[in-house]
């Protein structure tokens, strides 16, 4: 893998997380328990979003090959996708969502934390206006989890079920590659696999608070750093891509 | 508390350092610290805040509108109340 190559596909992972996290996000407009809470969602979905659009046109600068934000936004296929696989789990129930939310915010806090410290000024800047956004993403969605895991009965087992189904998902997180070697090596970007421990404490702390419990063991899946999707990732980028496929050269 | 309803809240947000809270609407939370998070969201989403308090609605005594004329009729007459009769510099501002 040359430089160039790693590179792209380093931002493009930081990037695709974004994007369709950001996009599912997007999909709770209007629905939303409460309008305060729609609301919030929307925030957070707009912050990730705003994400996306930094990495991704960092990414297109890194491919030096004509592709702006847009373009590795809505036309590329499921395949060259590059985002965890946790990040495309379907939104489901409000506690799904918010499940999902937190074990990436807890993820996500410790990686923009570690890119601050880039040798790439670029990505130091993009990292350091990120940690402030995800810090409060991750109060949020982490006083959720401890509301949920804490409330009712029924709230209580509706969002453990959520963790055992979403625990499985976070493998992607912490993969470590050849891309992801070249990025700690030089100084660039940072060693997913070290992230882990600060993710883990984060998760018992919460969990310690919420009375919730992780299932002793967690078989985890891989597969979306190299383009391996589950099928719910081809419904979404359908939906998300119709139409700028539709009219290329739209404008707002 | 109620299941179905989450208790109101008023939002106080200060734009700036030096100015005062000021009421700018209300919310519903289940708590304090979900009010500041929801207020955050709502209102200040457009760099509108430096600082936020949450105060319960329920916590707000207000005046009758029944006693208006007893309340406020009285200050009618009395012009001499208002700064008006002197020039204030340019500089003091927010008065």
């Amino acid at each position: 893998m040359t430089r160039m190559d790693a590179r792209f596909d380093y931002l493009l992972r930081l990037g695709d997380d974004a994007l369709i996290l950001g996009q599912q996000l997007g999909l709770w407009t209007g629905h939303g328990p409460v309008l305060e809470e729609d609301i919030a969602l929307t925030n957070i979905g707009l912050d990730q979003i705003g994400q996306a659009r930094a990495w991704l046109t960092l990414a297109g600068r890194a491919e030096n090959a004509d592709r702006d934000e847009d373009k590795l936004a809505y036309f590329r296929v499921q395949a060259d996708f590059r985002n965890a696989l946790l990040c495309e789990r379907p939104n489901g129930h409000f506690g799904d969502t918010i499940v999902r939310q937190f074990l990436f915010d807890a993820y996500a806090v410790g990686l923009h934390e570690g890119l601050c410290r880039s040798t790439d000024d670029e990505i130091a800047a993009i990292a350091r206006k990120s940690a402030k956004e995800s810090a409060y993403h991750l109060r949020h969605s982490r006083a959720w989890m401890v509301r949920l895991g804490d409330g009712t009965e029924e709230s209580h087992a509706k969002v453990q079920q959520s963790l055992n189904d979403l625990l499985p998902y976070v493998g992607d997180l912490f993969h470590s590659d050849a891309c992801t070697q070249a990025a700690a090596s030089e100084g660039w970007g940072v060693d997913p696999a070290g992230l882990r421990e600060g993710w883990n404490t984060r998760l018992e702390d919460m969990l310690a608070d919420s009375g919730l419990t992780r299932p002793e063991t967690v078989p985890e899946q891989v597969g979306g750093r190299e383009g391996r999707h589950t099928e719910q990732l081809s419904y979404l980028l359908a939906e998300m891509q119709v139409l700028p496929r539709t009219y290329p050269d739209a404008q707002w | 508390m109620d299941k179905k309803n989450w208790p109101l809240w008023e939002i106080f947000i200060r734009s700036r350092q030096g100015l005062s809270h000021r009421h700018v609407g209300s919310l519903h939370a289940a708590d304090a610290e979900m009010a500041v998070e929801n207020a955050r969201d709502v209102y200040t989403r457009r760099q509108e805040g430096a600082s936020i308090w949450v105060v319960p609605a329920s916590a707000i005594t207000a005046s009758s509108p029944d006693e208006k004329d007893l309340l406020f009729d009285p200050a009618d007459d009395k012009v001499y109340r208002h700064p008006t009769f002197y020039d204030l510099p340019d500089e003091v501002k927010h008065m």
